[in-house]
């Protein structure tokens, strides 16, 4: 069983903040459908569309009949552990700053046609002997490539303790958090989850502090909390914040947004959109540019490091919704500079998750029917991608059924849309 | 004495005689700025963004870009801002006539009254009481309502809001239509962020002083400092907005010259 965490003690000043130390990143095209996988959180591993064949490694062509028609395809996991060696030296100096290092042989369960294939993986310290039985994970790791983890058939206690589990998850416990607007329902919502996950310290951003939101007495009130000014159009106010926080902020949640629903002509001028825009794009350009860096040189400081960064876009994001044009939009600009902003952050370990929720159960999306996110459901899910190995993230029924219809062909989600579908 | 009594004043200035009184609140990203519903459209707050700052965005060169409504910080209103003036002859910030940026103006002290209600509304009688102490009111003069709101620094107080909206002074009908109306002023002057009161929308008709001061081709100053340091009467007000071309209103400095002479003013700082 794993040992359970207890509360880290506090850096030892003196000592220098380690460089972050990355694992070997460098993937050929094919292995990349791997890590599309793992980014959404599945195990997919392709299969041969002429025998059924389960390919391992990835590759251009079937091993077992040569068709090129090899189609990504949802795995069980399932399989047996059959071999295991742990790792006391290592050329790399990722896996050398991490010593002992699990890794083992696993024989996927297979019904089809040909023999399944055995993957080389990461192992969970809580698999037992082999042979065991075991379930396969596609996760990220700190370079934000896929690896395979190999779990117990069963869940453990302190499972997410695991050093080698923690170090391909972002687990918010006895970690630092900032959530930049803490005063909306969303804001709330995820301040209570990420306290209830397990973080000692959230830190809560404040705008406007004269205007009365219901609900954000009791979240100023709780213990763990600390509430900041922040105001993330204004740029004074997101350096003074990053001067004094920065360097103590292991996760940022993002849930400052501006959000109001007008098609194109249903709101004269730009007044509305430029808001819009100033709070979900500039405002995270702002932010990206006071939290970044200090939050890329923390990649590798101590056990309570920097880890993730936590974008609540829209699936708005991918395709327009006509009637909230402007803050699709918005959106669309966020989602674009989230992907850059992954690109940099990357070489540091920590790791940029993005949430395309469907319509959220808020003020602004009232005359929408359900299905609709709560907020607490949101927040959730930002716990359990930090929990997890993924780093996109599509919550709710509307949001999933938009991805696979914008996956198959954005064209025709674009005309559906069009329609009111 | 000269022939030029213009060359008199500025003597006078220079000589602190006169003093310069700087009745205007610093353009700060922090200022608060006017909250309205969220359903409208919203005037923005003032906000600066660096162009450079000596570095590789210009080595030579400090300098920002701002943005802000034409209703950010101390500013000033014109009558065009209000439905009731929108027809009214050089109603707008370029259109106003440059003779009426520079007048006398009338402090009325409502500063115990403030800090008791902060609801508190001036009436036309509160007005006529201050007659009787400090003389009528002569016309073309402005009216500033001294309250000492500028003192409250932190946004949260200024601002002053509760879950019914924003709890500030203002006038209350019976007194603005009294100034327009029976006293020809020039405009009406706060410490607020409104010329009209926190609660103003539920007076009748809603927000007087903008309808009554604006309906008659009259001005508002809002945002305004330091009035405390002012006499009763006898300063007089430069009040010049920026010349935005059909411009409702705009952030301006405003500055008031008082005649040392006055007993109670404090020493020059
Ligand atoms: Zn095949």
């Amino acid at each position: 069983m794993a040992k359970p965490l207890t509360k880290p003690k506090r850096k030892n000043p003196v000592l220098r903040t380690r460089a972050p130390m990355l694992p070997p990143a460098p993937r050929s095209r094919i292995s990349l459908g791997l890590t599309s996988g793992a980014a959404r959180g599945a195990f997919e591993l392709q299969v041969c569309r002429d025998c059924g064949a389960v390919q391992y490694p990835p590759r251009e062509a079937c091993r077992e009949c040569l068709s090129d028609r090899l189609d990504w395809t949802l795995q069980s996991g399932t399989g047996e552990l059959v071999a295991h060696t742990t790792l006391r030296h290592a050329m790399e100096n990722y896996f050398r700053e991490r010593l002992p290092w699990r890794l083992g042989i696993v024989k996927l369960d297979g019904d089809g046609p040909h023999d399944a294939p055995s993957l080389i993986v990461h192992v969970h310290g809580d698999c037992a002997e082999p042979p065991a039985r075991v379930r396969i994970r596609a996760m990220l790791d700190r370079a934000g490539q896929a690896v395979l983890l190999a779990l117990p058939e069963k869940d453990t206690p302190h499972m997410s303790d695991d050093p080698q589990m923690r170090e391909l998850t972002c687990d918010p416990k006895f970690r630092k958090v900032f959530v930049t607007d803490g005063k909306g329902p969303v804001g709330q919502a995820v301040v209570r989850a990420m306290i209830a996950a397990g973080s000692d310290l959230v830190w809560v951003g404040e705008a406007a502090p004269w205007k009365k939101i219901p609900g954000f007495e009791e979240i100023r009130a709780l213990p763990e909390v600390t509430v900041v000014d922040l105001d993330v159009t204004n740029p004074d106010s997101v350096k003074r914040c990053a001067g004094q926080i920065g360097p103590k902020v292991d996760i940022l949640v993002n849930t400052a947004e501006q959000h109001r629903a007008y098609s194109v002509g249903g709101r004269y001028g730009t007044e509305n959109a430029r808001a819009e825009m100033e709070i979900n794009y500039f405002g995270l350009l702002r932010l990206a540019q006071e939290f970044g860096p200090v939050m890329m040189a923390r990649g590798a400081d101590t056990e309570t490091n920097a880890v993730a960064w936590v974008n609540i876009l829209s699936i708005f994001a991918l395709a327009n919704k006509p009637d909230q044009s402007t803050f699709s939009a918005s959106k669309a600009a966020a989602h674009s500079l989230a992907q850059a902003m992954r690109a940099g952050m990357h070489r540091s370990g920590v790791r940029v998750i993005n949430l395309y929720p469907g319509p959220l159960d808020v003020e602004w999306n009232q005359e929408l029917r359900p299905p609709k996110v709560t907020p607490a459901a949101l927040a959730r899910s930002i716990v359990g991608a930090l929990q997890g190995g993924a780093e996109d993230i599509y919550p709710g029924d509307v949001a999933k059924d938009w991805y696979e219809r914008w996956r198959t062909d954005p064209k025709v989600l674009e005309r559906e849309l069009a329609h009111g579908e | 004495m000269t022939a030029n009594p213009l060359l008199d004043m500025v003597r006078g200035i220079s000589e602190r005689k006169i003093r310069v009184i700087d009745l205007t609140q610093t353009l700060s990203p922090d200022f608060p700025q006017i909250e309205l519903p969220p359903e409208m459209g919203q005037c923005w707050p003032f906000r600066l963004e660096e162009v450079s700052r000596y570095d590789d965005r210009g080595l030579a060169a400090y300098w920002n870009n701002f943005s802000c409504g034409e209703h950010t910080g101390t500013h000033f209103d014109a009558p065009i801002h209000w439905v009731s003036g929108r027809n009214l002859p050089n109603n707008s910030t370029d259109t106003v006539p440059v003779e009426n940026m520079v007048a006398p103006a009338c402090v009325v002290d409502c500063a115990k009254h403030a800090e008791q209600n902060a609801d508190f509304l001036l009436s036309a009688d509160f007005l006529r009481n201050w007659e009787e102490e400090h003389g009528r009111i002569p016309p073309r003069s402005w009216v500033l309502m001294r309250t000492d709101w500028s003192k409250r620094q932190d946004p949260e107080s200024y601002q002053n809001f509760d879950e019914e909206g924003q709890h500030t002074p203002g006038p209350d009908t019976d007194a603005v239509r009294f100034l327009v109306e029976e006293r020809d002023v020039m405009g009406f002057g706060s410490e607020c962020i409104g010329t009209d009161a926190g609660q103003a929308m539920h007076l009748r008709p809603p927000y007087p002083c903008h309808y009554y001061i604006h309906g008659a081709g009259r001005y508002g100053l809002q945002c305004l400092t330091n009035l405390d340091l002012l006499p009763p009467t006898g300063s007089v007000l430069f009040t010049a907005p920026l010349k935005i071309k059909q411009g409702s209103g705009s952030p301006l400095r405003v500055l008031a010259l008082v005649w040392e002479g006055w007993a109670d003013s404090p020493a020059p700082v």
